[in-house]
């Protein structure tokens, strides 16, 4: 994926030269090893900073809430899932957005690679299928697929839905990937066995919010975290409020998650609270064959009404 | 200040025998992290730890405590009546803590404990607990202590030091409380000559490869600062998270949120964070700084000039690295500082008319 770069900056400068866009958002080098920052560039000189490789996990479709500028977006197959959901949701409009896609390989887990290794990282580079680790010194090399985030190792639309320029060539989707094996371990659980696992899984939670911040579908002015009239849920440590951000966030992201791991990968503490939102983004997929932003005029089903609806309950 | 050197396997024997007269708290690993817990019978402190994932400060000021608890019955005698909660101030000793972190206590220590304000529960805490650090041979490569006044063999805020030598420990004992502690446990140590131990310290700075400079941050002017052109740039990608403030050990900033059952309630001092939008909203629903530029400029110009100017005892940050390497977008404190403490007013632009 190094090789998008050029085009990526060729696309970003000439829409700002031509003036169709205010600011281009995009990937700037980070300063440690397998960070990258999400950046704007809003001159022709700026675009100089962008950078495009496997580092790049966060989804910027969450830096175009509310804007008012028209915009540049480099968008990943999941970004542009995002994007779809922000403009149904009347977060920005499609007029203002020049979608610069990139068919994506999959973005590698930093959390992952991290417990790899005893040392401190040095640096990590890559070279298409292989990862270079330097660390305590020495230089391992790692298989990309093994290390991908695990949201990426089962994607299977890695291309952009949709756009208005492409930064390479589309790639080929992933077949036969089993996308639900995590979650149905989990299924097959009995209730205590699930309870003892969430409990562990949240325990180190230190209620930061990066997952929820990290992610686009969380935009609400006020969250209901936040809200003290009424306080749905107590603000400290208790891990009953814990859970109950946790759970209550996943079901306000029901029908709306595209799985775009950004919320794990953001957490500090390496929680993969992914699997709450992937259970309900699975049961959508099984119940309303629905997959969230893959188009720009469908709403999600949780937020529609068919008159025609089969079920009763709700005539 | 006296140097002694005491066999690993006497210390351990040491710390265990102590656990009748102290509350041991050290870092043990749990999964792929380290963090300061309660130690056990027959545990001891994994020292192999580079730097805890959040900062100890947590012993002291924890992230949710309870001050204080009330009825609101009226049928009962003390109704509406506020009540400190019970807290245990038995003595403790924190075991391993990091030079930075030792410092770190140091600083919120100004905020918790004025002359006119004491916050009763850091200040009992504090006075109960020895603190025993660790000095880092290996820091790591996101370590920038020796430039904001600390470093990795630092006392500041220190009762004994830990140096690692083979077999052995040398100990420098700085305080009483150092020396008390010492003696409670036992230990039996040898007098030893300080060539090795500063020899140790002078490698160990060396190995700091991270620096940054500070120097101007004081002779800045306030309102140049503040309207800085690269706020815009550098708060671009932040998540207003609590990430960065929650894992720093000189963030000091808490809530206070009752929380009420039936008729009986408790107060809670829960920590905080500049960077939520709730920290500044007002009951009118103003909220002074409503905009994310807004919240990360507050958080840089609080630790880089604000408490450079009040307290002319440094930033308010120990070098720890743990936002540099926690922050979910990578937003780099010693960025932000290079560009404050480079900051120069473009003498062209026009000026502001009076
Ligand atoms: S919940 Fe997580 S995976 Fe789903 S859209 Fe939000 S950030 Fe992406
Ligand atoms: S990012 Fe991690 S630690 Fe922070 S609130 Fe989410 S799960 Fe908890
Ligand atoms: S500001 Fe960052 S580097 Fe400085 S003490 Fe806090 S967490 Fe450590
Ligand atoms: S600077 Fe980083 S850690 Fe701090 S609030 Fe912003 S995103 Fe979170």
């Amino acid at each position: 994926m190094l090789d998008y770069i050029d085009k990526i900056k060729e696309i970003s400068e000439r829409l700002l030269k031509d003036c169709s866009v205010e600011m281009v958002i995009g990937f700037r080098k980070g300063t440690l090893p397998m960070m990258n920052e999400p950046c704007f560039a809003r001159t022709p000189e700026d675009v100089g900073q962008f950078v495009w490789d496997s580092n790049c996990g966060i989804n910027l479709a969450n830096y175009l809430t509310d804007r008012k500028e028209r915009i540049g977006i480099v968008a990943k197959g999941c970004d542009t899932r995002n994007i779809a959901t922000h403009i149904i949701e009347n977060k920005i409009s499609r007029e203002q957005l020049v979608v610069i896609g990139v068919p994506c390989k999959g973005m590698i887990d930093k959390h992952k690679i991290a417990t790899l290794f005893a040392d401190e990282i040095q640096t990590v580079t890559e070279n298409g299928e292989k990862i270079l680790v330097t660390a305590g010194g020495k230089e391992t090399p790692l298989n990309k697929s093994d290390v991908l985030q695990k949201n990426c190792a089962v994607c299977t639309h890695r291309n952009p839905v949709f756009y208005d320029e492409l930064a390479a060539e589309k790639v080929e989707e992933q077949q036969d990937v089993d996308r639900y094996a995590d979650v149905q371990e989990i299924e097959a659980m009995d209730t205590q066995e699930k309870w003892d696992y969430f409990e562990s899984l949240l325990s180190p939670c230190i209620r930061c919010y990066a997952c929820k911040n990290a992610c686009p579908l969380c935009y609400c002015p006020t969250c209901f975290v936040d809200e003290a009239k009424p306080q749905w849920v107590g603000k400290g440590q208790d891990p009953t409020d814990v859970r109950t951000f946790h759970f209550l966030r996943a079901f306000h992201c029901a029908g709306r998650c595209t799985d775009c791991g950004a919320c794990e990968r953001a957490c500090p503490v390496g929680i993969n609270m992914r699997v709450f939102t992937k259970k309900l983004e699975k049961d959508c997929f099984e119940q309303f064959g629905w997959e969230a932003g893959m188009s720009l005029d469908e709403r999600p089903p949780l937020d529609t009404y068919r008159p025609n609806d089969p079920n009763d309950f709700i005539k | 200040m006296k140097l002694v050197k005491i066999d690993k396997k006497q210390w351990a024997e040491g710390l265990e025998s102590l656990k009748k007269s102290f509350r041991l708290l050290g870092p043990v690993k749990e999964d792929s992290y380290y963090s300061f817990k309660a130690l056990k019978e027959g545990e001891q402190p994994d020292f192999s730890f580079l730097n805890t994932r959040l900062s100890p400060k947590s012993l002291l000021f924890p992230q949710s405590e309870a001050i204080v608890e009330y009825s609101l019955d009226e049928r009962d005698e003390d109704h509406h009546v506020m009540k400190a909660i019970e807290t245990d101030d038995s003595p403790r000793a924190v075991l391993g803590i990091r030079p930075c972190d030792a410092k770190a206590v140091t600083l919120v220590n100004l905020n918790f404990d004025t002359s006119e304000y004491k916050d009763p529960y850091w200040v009992k805490a504090l006075a109960a607990t020895t603190f025993i650090g660790l000095a880092c041979d290996t820091p790591k490569s996101t370590c920038f202590c020796t430039s904001v006044g600390c470093g990795p063999y630092h006392e500041e805020g220190l009762d004994l030091l830990l140096a690692d030598e083979g077999e052995t420990y040398l100990v420098k004992i700085l305080t009483e409380k150092g020396g008390n502690f010492l003696s409670t446990a036992g230990l039996e140590a040898v007098d030893e000559d300080t060539t090795l131990f500063d020899a140790k310290k002078k490698a160990a700075e060396a190995k700091i490869i991270s620096t940054i400079a500070t120097d101007n941050l004081k002779g800045q002017d306030i309102l140049d600062l503040h309207e800085a052109p690269f706020w815009e740039d550098i708060s671009f990608a932040c998540l207003n998270c609590g990430t960065c403030t929650y894992t720093c050990p000189t963030c000091w900033c808490f809530d206070l949120q009752d929380e009420i059952h039936g008729k009986s309630g408790k107060r809670f001092k829960n920590w905080d964070s500049c960077m939520f939008p709730l920290f500044t909203l007002h009951t009118t629903g103003h909220n002074p700084r409503g905009t994310k530029l807004q919240r990360v400029r507050q958080r840089f110009m609080h630790k880089l000039k604000y408490f450079v100017d009040k307290y002319d005892q440094g930033i308010m940050c120990v070098g720890c690295g743990r936002c540099v390497n926690q922050c979910p977008v990578n937003i780099d404190i010693r960025k932000v500082c290079a560009l404050m403490n480079d900051h120069k007013v473009d003498e062209q632009a026009c000026a502001v008319q009076e």
